[in-house]
């Protein structure tokens, strides 16, 4: 497994985004890859046909908003195509962020999902990995999220020694003890 | 003479990953050199016309700082400057796999801290290991090493004053695997006999220093050996 590397976009991968810049029929987001992609206006399960001339786009996206994105069409020769239509995608209004390289996201995941699962359960969050290295972690108490993405890195930092889970798991029962879930 | 053996190099210490902010970065001390590389990328081709469709562009910056040398140096870009950071760029790219990311740059800073002759060599050994440890897939190390002659005598990794009382300086890059020179500059006059030996010389060197490049990367992610093979066989087939 390689330590680090650059996030080279794939065909229906879920990445986290941010928006840089609004054009005439899209956004341009920032998806922390060598290659910039775009969000056209059509993509977005707001606009339905609407004129994108008349309706500014500001008011769907604006500069600097993150959201959850799949990657509809990427060949190497042109920037990726992003989509926001289909569930659990869209802005991200709420939350904590952790960047970790995109190497090193199969491992928090775990074989079968081993690793997530047992993340969500243990802190009571949501999280949603996104393949370009941008994790959000959603939860009802911001101690429970600041657990998660300290399990997180400490993933990034072990994910090439065995029996990860295990720690990961005991690092999280000792801090869920000082939140108020944990009492 | 410093008190090494005619074929022996000087000390070197190398580190990886010493800075934050760049993807890859590695520091090393050979002699008195002291010199830091940092990787940018691949990252967004800025200004976007220099782009290639097929595969990333390299960029490097060899530059030393003002108070590396004994007497001040403008911190301008000067003539040498520009020539080292073609030749060390053309040293370095056969071993980037960069047509995995085409249409992207990477770029490369070598910063020579301090100045004791064979920053070039140094330098490419330093760049080598900043691009392994910014994950980009590499073909394999690079290590650099020069040679030369004093006193009609062929001799190893030479010092500034070894540098400058010396007949000949022959830099050397080499990458151990593929048995390939990527760099080959001298500076003075060899005849064919000691030019071959030199040769021998610095090429022998430079396996010696690829396998302390190899222990750098090791220790910087302080796992076990076969680790760290595997690590290196995942980059290579990436």
């Amino acid at each position: 497994m390689p330590f680090k590397g650059a996030y080279i976009p794939r065909l229906d991968d879920i990445v986290l985004g941010r928006v840089t810049d609004i054009g005439m029929s899209g956004w341009q987001v920032d998806i922390c890859s060598p290659y910039p992609a775009m969000l056209p206006a059509s993509e977005t399960p707001m606009h339905r046909g609407r004129d994108t001339v008349r309706q500014d786009l500001r008011t769907i996206y604006g500069v600097g908003d993150l959201m959850i994105a799949q990657v509809i069409a990427f060949d190497r020769t042109r920037d990726p195509l992003l989509t926001t239509k289909g569930r659990g995608l869209g802005k991200v209004s709420s939350g904590l962020v952790a960047r970790i390289p995109p190497t090193k996201i199969p491992r928090m995941i775990g074989k079968k999902g081993s690793m997530i699962t047992m993340l969500k359960k243990e802190t009571g969050t949501d999280i949603v990995p996104g393949q370009n290295g941008v994790v959000l972690v959603t939860g009802r108490d911001p101690d429970q999220e600041r657990v998660a993405v300290e399990a997180i890195y400490m993933i990034e930092r072990e994910a090439h020694t065995t029996g990860l889970t295990d720690r990961v798991k005991a690092m999280i029962t000792e801090r869920m003890k000082g939140t108020k879930i944990g009492q | 003479m410093d008190g090494r053996r005619l074929d022996e190099l000087r000390p070197l210490k190398l580190e990886v990953g010493v800075l934050d902010k760049a993807d890859g970065s590695a520091y090393i001390e050979h002699g008195r050199n002291k010199i830091l590389a940092a990787v940018f990328g691949p990252r967004e081709a800025h200004p976007k016309h220099i782009a290639l469709a097929d595969r990333a562009v390299v960029r490097c910056r060899y530059h030393m700082a003002p108070f590396s040398t004994d007497e001040r140096k403008s911190p301008a870009p000067s003539r040498r400057e520009q020539e080292l950071s073609k030749v060390i760029r053309e040293s370095l790219e056969p071993s980037i796999m960069s047509e995995y990311y085409p249409r992207s740059t990477i770029d490369l800073f070598i910063e020579v801290l301090q100045a004791d002759a064979g920053t070039r060599c140094a330098g490419i050994t330093s760049a080598s290991l900043a691009l392994a440890d910014a994950g980009i897939p590499l073909r394999e190390l690079v290590a650099g090493c020069a040679a030369g002659k004093i006193d009609g005598r062929v001799v190893l990794d030479l010092s500034d004053i070894e540098d400058k009382k010396g007949d000949a300086d022959l830099p050397i890059a080499y990458m151990p695997k593929s048995n390939a020179i990527g760099l080959l500059q001298m500076d003075g006059s060899l005849t064919e006999d000691e030019l071959k030996q030199a040769l021998d010389m610095g090429v022998g060197a430079c396996r010696t220093i690829y396998e302390m490049q190899k222990d750098a990367l090791r220790r910087k992610y302080h796992v076990e050996h076969d680790e760290a093979e595997k690590e290196e066989i995942a980059e290579v087939k990436a």
